[in-house]
């Protein structure tokens, strides 16, 4: 019994001593990644903010049928708990986000509040409809009470330009409000585009650098690597050089005549920038993972195929190109989900038609403030991404998959 | 050279070189006949690779003909040749299984199901792996990977074989195991082989025919047996067993035998060398062809020799000799009675017939094996 004890805490002391050493990392991703995403990920579904501020307003609606304006008790106490906010001046996020359900309704809020401080009797109905009419309609009711819920799916319905009905139905946004479907639908089809084209014009690089001689080969695998050495902004700016109106590219083909001076190409400020930048920038990921399962693949495979009759097509197409697939699958996988949350480059060169998801994501979180939303589209992205690696490890295998 | 009328390949004065300056191959002539098994047998850096890569389509001479069949193959691509080829490293497909690996070169032939499953089988119950078709490559043995690319290279029934020194990967026994395996098969089928290897045993064990080369230059092409007894290179006979070598000068030439001096004594040998009085030469001599305590006056050559080492190797002694200044002479002695009699540090007498001698080319020794 002894001895074997003896074995247990001699195992266990190098063990723990191993997990000692990555500790500090394990914090890092916590700190860093994995804190800020579940709190992203809980503001998009948790909102507290009016349930806390109009705690008895909410209970009273809870038991209003709906059909026409709450009674006398129900605007009694939302104009006290409308004044007690005003007062802790939380007012201002409250009526923010009721005006999201129901936009304009914050004017509404914050005006009601500082005339309702002179107010010093009821009947409250009376006073608050005279105040404001949007107080008589039940719309402003339903928004408070469903702005009330502190777990909501309305940001996921939103992000999905779908809106929750007062009867509890889900029905689609008014079409002059579809943004968002339109937008992950466009951001898919771009990192699709980014991702042929990486792989078209990555294979053959690839190809190149691996069956090169290694003096060639390594110049060549520097020249890949060189954008990856080199400052984004920088990169991006340069694009910005080359492809404006005014630009090296229109310069040069105006100069030629291809095209007259008026007829200079808007090749940035739009999809064609954001495609092009893109590319530019997420062609290394593809090309290393092919060039590391290339190189392995040994050049009398090829000897062998023609020897054995096949032409160059049917040697590359039943002999080499099904060895890479593990290649293309890594390559394809890791540019498509980096693009699929890109964000610098479309945000400087994408123009207004240019614009991802992402960037859309960059609004909500900088400008409207709106987390929750923002919270729902990453989300949503997130899920994407995680569906699509699932499908690849379903089809390929995710452990045929080799980065470098 | 060799009589052209049954001739299947032909290399017709073939020159390669790659940089321009130096020949990796010089001037190489030689034939194979339909049938036969022809082994390509030098050190690295012998051109014998190179020799076949030009066969297969692979390198293109820089000077010369090559054909197969009367018809020069020099315009012709290697999937147009009708060669079947096994690498170095077997290159099968490691994504297909073994019978996808066999069926691929039918498949480009346009050969319908049928046809290739009828084959495939038939191939793999020639290199005797029935059964296997749904493995893949990886889960073989490296000697089942030989048989499979063996297969792979005889399914669609070329009439010329050829083998990049296929059993460099395996281990000795197995090797051993395969010689015998290639050389049923070559029988069995008939079909022409032109073999690259660097190890001699494994060139004796199957081939028809072997050509040795150094610096891309043939030194001597022969059956096997030939080839052993009979060297007319001094490198051929370094290359090909095991031999004595003793540089020596010729002193005198009288018809086929000539006297050659070396280590102060004089040895009759059989001229093979067009050598003159006073050229330098080596005699080489096969350790068996050594008698040691011959019966006086038996042997036209006899020589003191100091015992320097004994090895006791079963069926034979092997011993190592001090002889005309020498000291790697060696001899080898069957076991028989009497072998205790000569002990380690003796001074003894050992003899050969001159036909046992030969005076070839004096050896430079600047490539081994």
């Amino acid at each position: 019994m002894n001895s074997n004890t003896n074995i247990k805490t001699n195992t266990l002391r190098p063990r723990l001593r191993a997990t000692g050493l990555v500790l500090p990392l394990l914090a890092f991703i916590a700190i860093t990644f994995i804190a800020p995403l579940a709190m992203m990920l809980v503001h998009s579904v948790y909102d507290p903010t009016v349930a806390n501020a109009l705690p008895e307003t909410l209970n009273l609606l809870r038991e209003w049928d709906g059909k026409s304006a709450p009674d006398e008790a129900v605007y009694a106490t939302a104009a006290r708990e409308l004044l007690k906010a005003r007062q802790d001046r939380s007012l201002g996020r409250v009526a923010t986000r009721v005006n999201r359900v129901h936009p304009g309704l914050r004017s509404v809020f914050t005006r009601s509040a500082r005339n309702l401080q002179n107010v010093r009797e009821g009947p409250y109905r009376e006073v608050m409809i005279g105040l404001n009419s949007a107080w008589g309609d039940i719309q402003t009711w339903y928004a408070i009470r469903s702005a009330g819920d502190r777990f909501t799916s309305r940001h996921y319905l939103n992000a999905l330009d779908l809106q929750p009905l007062p009867d509890g139905s889900i029905a689609r946004q008014p079409p002059e409000r579809r943004i968002y479907l339109a937008l992950l639908w466009r951001t898919f089809i771009v990192s699709l585009s980014i991702t042929a084209i990486c792989l078209l014009l990555g294979y053959p690089i690839a190809h190149l650098i691996a069956h090169s001689p290694p003096r060639i080969a390594n110049l060549l695998l520097i020249l890949v690597l060189v954008p990856f050495w080199t400052s984004l902004l920088v990169r991006t700016t340069s694009w910005i050089v080359l492809l404006q109106t005014q630009g090296v590219i229109n310069d040069l083909l105006v100069t030629i005549g291809l095209i007259g001076d008026d007829g200079r190409l808007a090749m940035i400020y739009n999809m064609t920038g954001t495609l092009v930048a893109m590319t530019h920038v997420l062609l290394p990921f593809m090309i290393l993972p092919l060039y590391s399962i290339m190189r392995a693949i040994p050049p009398t495979q090829m000897s062998a195929a023609a020897s054995l009759g096949a032409n160059s097509f049917q040697a590359f197409w039943r002999v080499y190109w099904p060895q890479t697939l593990p290649g293309v699958g890594a390559g394809s996988l890791l540019v498509f989900i980096l693009a699929i949350g890109y964000y610098i480059t479309p945000a400087l060169v994408g123009g207004s038609t240019g614009q991802l998801i992402s960037n859309m994501i960059a609004y909500h979180m900088q400008t409207s403030l709106n987390w929750s939303l923002a919270g729902a589209l990453g989300g949503i992205l997130l899920v994407c991404v995680i569906a699509l690696y699932l499908l690849y490890d379903r089809i390929v295998g995710i452990d045929r998959m080799r980065l470098g | 050279m060799p009589s052209k009328d049954n001739a299947y390949v032909e290399f017709e004065n073939v020159c390669k070189s790659y940089d321009g300056r130096t020949l990796i191959v010089q001037n190489v002539n030689f034939s194979v006949r339909k049938g036969e098994f022809l082994t390509l047998l030098g050190p690295s850096g012998s051109g014998k690779t190179t020799c076949l890569m030009m066969l297969a389509g692979f390198e293109t001479p820089t000077s010369g003909d090559i054909r197969i069949d009367g018809r020069s193959v020099h315009a012709l691509p290697p999937r147009k040749r009708g060669i079947g080829m096994v690498f170095q490293n077997y290159a099968l497909f490691p994504h297909m299984t073994v019978g996808g690996n066999l069926a691929f070169p039918l498949e480009v032939r346009g050969f319908d199901r049928e046809q290739c499953r009828e084959r495939v089988a038939r191939a793999l119950d020639l290199v005797r792996l029935s059964g296997l078709e749904d493995r893949r490559p990886n889960q073989l043995s490296g000697g089942q990977q030989q048989r499979v690319a063996i297969a792979r290279a005889l399914v669609f029934e070329p009439d010329l074989v050829l083998m990049d020194e296929p059993l460099g990967a395996l281990d000795r026994r197995l090797r051993e195991e395969m010689q015998y395996e290639i050389r049923r098969i070559h029988q069995s089928l008939g079909v022409t082989m032109v073999y690259v290897t660097h190890d001699q045993q494994e060139a004796m064990v199957m081939s028809n025919r072997i050509a040795v080369l150094r610096r891309g230059d043939i030194e001597q092409i022969a059956e096997p047996e030939a080839l052993y007894e009979e060297p007319e290179r001094s490198f051929v006979a370094r290359f090909i067993g095991e031999n004595n070598r003793l540089q020596g000068r010729v002193t005198k030439v009288n018809g086929d035998i000539c006297e050659v001096e070396t280590g102060g004594q004089i040895i009759q040998a059989l001229r093979i060398a067009p050598c003159q009085v006073g050229d330098a030469t080596t005699l080489s001599i096969r350790p068996e062809r050594v008698a040691i305590e011959p019966e006086p006056g038996l042997y036209t050559n006899e020589l003191e020799a100091k015992v320097e080492d004994i090895t006791f190797l079963g069926d034979h002694l092997r011993f190592r000799l001090n002889v005309c200044e020498s000291l790697e002479f060696i001899a080898k002695i069957p076991n028989t009675v009497g072998h205790g009699a000569v002990l380690k540090g003796d001074k003894i007498r050992i003899g050969w017939t001159p036909t046992d001698c030969r005076v070839l080319d004096p050896d430079d020794e600047e490539d081994t094996t």
